[in-house]
């Protein structure tokens, strides 16, 4: 199996490793039986753009067990949505990671999709931690 | 420059130089067709026949009984098929064990389009076929057993000796795959009907397999043509190769006592170092006594085989996986499911196989950068 050049790069000096210690959203994909497990970490922040007020991904790392693909899978993916909206970085979908690494595998597109369902996963955490904090006690 | 050091000879071999001048002359000046009745053809079937009789005797055997074939896979396949549709009216059940190779369960697989009933027998944690269990799964109808000398990817050495005495007793044809077993360990076919081999694993070219078929046993061609390899593999014969794969085994044999020792030295050496990390949870995969002398088969807990070996491959170090993630089927390795490994200790497998090339010192720095890849990929998984 040949992978692209970006594939081996994040492979090899993967970006972002690691928790989150105080992160306000984990997000979860795959399983040890398949041989990919995605974990990802956001601190989402507050900020202002054009004179509103927004939520955006501060901060991103990831722990992966799985294959190349699905490290460099993790690895781009934060780099990708480190910096964005909530918004912006709910419209990344699998092809965008695969169009970022130069391409995949067919047989490893599975990994790509991990990576958006670790993402989504994430950020239905952090909305979901957000509802509950403002509900009133 | 990365240092290279190539630890996957259960996947191929190097040619052997030796080999290589032997098989030099068949390629040009002594081109001929075997089968031509002029001295070019003349000298090309005495090659071939010379060949024919070094390796028979090595394997105990008779000359008429070595069958040249294009591969390990084709010898399986000749074995399998081959058998099974010239010995379809004496019974339809096959029994082949859970490790073989893919070249066997497929080839049996395939036969069930056919009316064959295909059965497995299982191994035990350690990777040995269940003896007994092979025993009381012979029925009246089983025409065939294959068990393989040696497993691919563990190591295994299977009791095949012990396998032959009984289905000599029942009086069912017992076929090995070898391929793995040639050249390494000492075999004496005799007792057996049907044995595969290949070249490629021995030191000897690629593209050249042998089946041994003892007299009495009957099959069916695959391959019809000019009737080549006493009517059962037509095709122009590969003398080259031939007088290769020959020259390969003999070299092998040469070397088997002295190689044998030294490698198993090696093997224990990686053996005992990797199941001492105390950084990482490992287990070796296949018992430990009975396995071949060049490999070591590990699980690592929490790390995927695939990235392990890509990383490997990134400090010049060639091995190889069971995890699913190197298989286009994305399936574990079957080997390691039957062994009773969970999918997630089969996808974090590494098997490192050694052969007559690699040093103490190639041993030395696979001992010293497997620690380095393992802690990198530690790092990345959440499992620590």
């Amino acid at each position: 199996m040949l992978y692209s050049k970006k594939v081996m790069q994040h492979f090899l000096k993967p970006k972002n490793i690691g928790k989150i210690k105080n992160a306000n959203g984990i997000g979860k994909a795959g399983n040890p039986n398949c041989g990919d497990v995605m974990y990802l970490y956001i601190k989402v922040g507050k900020r202002k753009r054009k004179g509103r007020e927004e939520e955006y991904i501060k901060d991103v790392k990831f722990e992966t067990l799985g294959c190349a693909a699905a490290i460099a899978v993790s690895s781009m993916l934060t780099e990708m949505v480190k910096g964005k909206s909530l918004e912006e970085a709910k419209r990344i979908d699998n092809q965008a990671i695969v169009k970022a690494l130069g391409g995949l595998p067919k047989e490893k597109f599975h990994c790509s999709v991990l990576g958006k369902e670790a993402l989504d996963s994430a950020i239905k955490d952090y909305e979901r931690k957000k509802r509950k904090n403002q509900t009133p006690s | 420059m990365t240092r290279k050091v190539y630890l996957d000879y259960a996947a191929t071999t190097p040619l052997a130089k030796e080999v290589l001048e032997a098989m030099k002359p068949y390629f040009s000046e002594k081109f001929g067709n075997a089968s031509s009745l002029h001295r070019f053809g003349i000298e090309a079937r005495g090659a071939i026949e010379k060949s024919r009789e070094k390796i028979a005797r090595m394997l105990n055997v008779k000359a008429n009984e070595i069958i040249f074939v294009g591969s390990g896979t084709e010898a399986d396949n000749l074995a399998i098929k081959g058998f099974a549709l010239a010995n379809r009216q004496k019974g339809k059940h096959i029994l082949i064990s859970s490790i073989e190779h893919k070249a066997v369960i497929n080839a049996a697989k395939w036969l069930k389009n056919y009316g064959f009933e295909i059965e497995f027998i299982n191994v035990d944690r350690d990777g040995i076929v269940k003896v007994d269990e092979l025993e009381a799964k012979i029925r009246k109808d089983t025409i065939l057993v294959s068990i393989m000398t040696v497993n691919n990817e563990i190591g295994t050495i299977q009791p095949i000796k012990e396998i032959a005495r009984i289905c000599n007793e029942k009086g069912v044809a017992f076929h090995t795959d070898a391929v793995q077993a040639l050249g390494k360990i000492k075999i004496d076919a005799k007792e057996i009907c049907l044995l595969s081999g290949s070249g490629h694993k021995v030191y000897g070219p690629k593209g050249i397999g042998l089946l041994y078929k003892r007299q009495d046993i009957r099959l069916e061609p695959l391959l019809h043509g000019g009737g080549q390899e006493f009517g059962l593999r037509s095709s122009t014969e590969n003398t080259a190769a031939i007088v290769g794969f020959a020259k390969a085994l003999e070299l092998c044999e040469n070397e088997m006592e002295k190689e044998s020792k030294r490698q198993a030295v090696l093997r224990d050496k990686i053996i005992e170092e990797i199941l001492g990390y105390d950084f990482i949870k490992a287990r070796l995969n296949g018992s430990k006594q009975r396995r071949i002398f060049n490999n070591a088969n590990f699980s690592f807990y929490g790390i995927e085989g695939e990235a392990l070996v890509l990383l490997l491959d990134e400090y010049g170090i060639a091995c190889s996986t069971g995890s699913a993630c190197s298989e286009k089927t994305l399936e574990p390795s079957h080997v390691l499911l039957a062994i009773g490994l969970k999918p997630q200790e089969a996808h974090g497998s590494l098997r490192i196989s050694l052969g007559r090339y690699t040093s103490k010192e190639d041993v030395d720095y696979l001992l010293e950068v497997l620690p380095k890849a393992i802690k990198r990929l530690k790092k990345i998984t959440p499992y620590k």
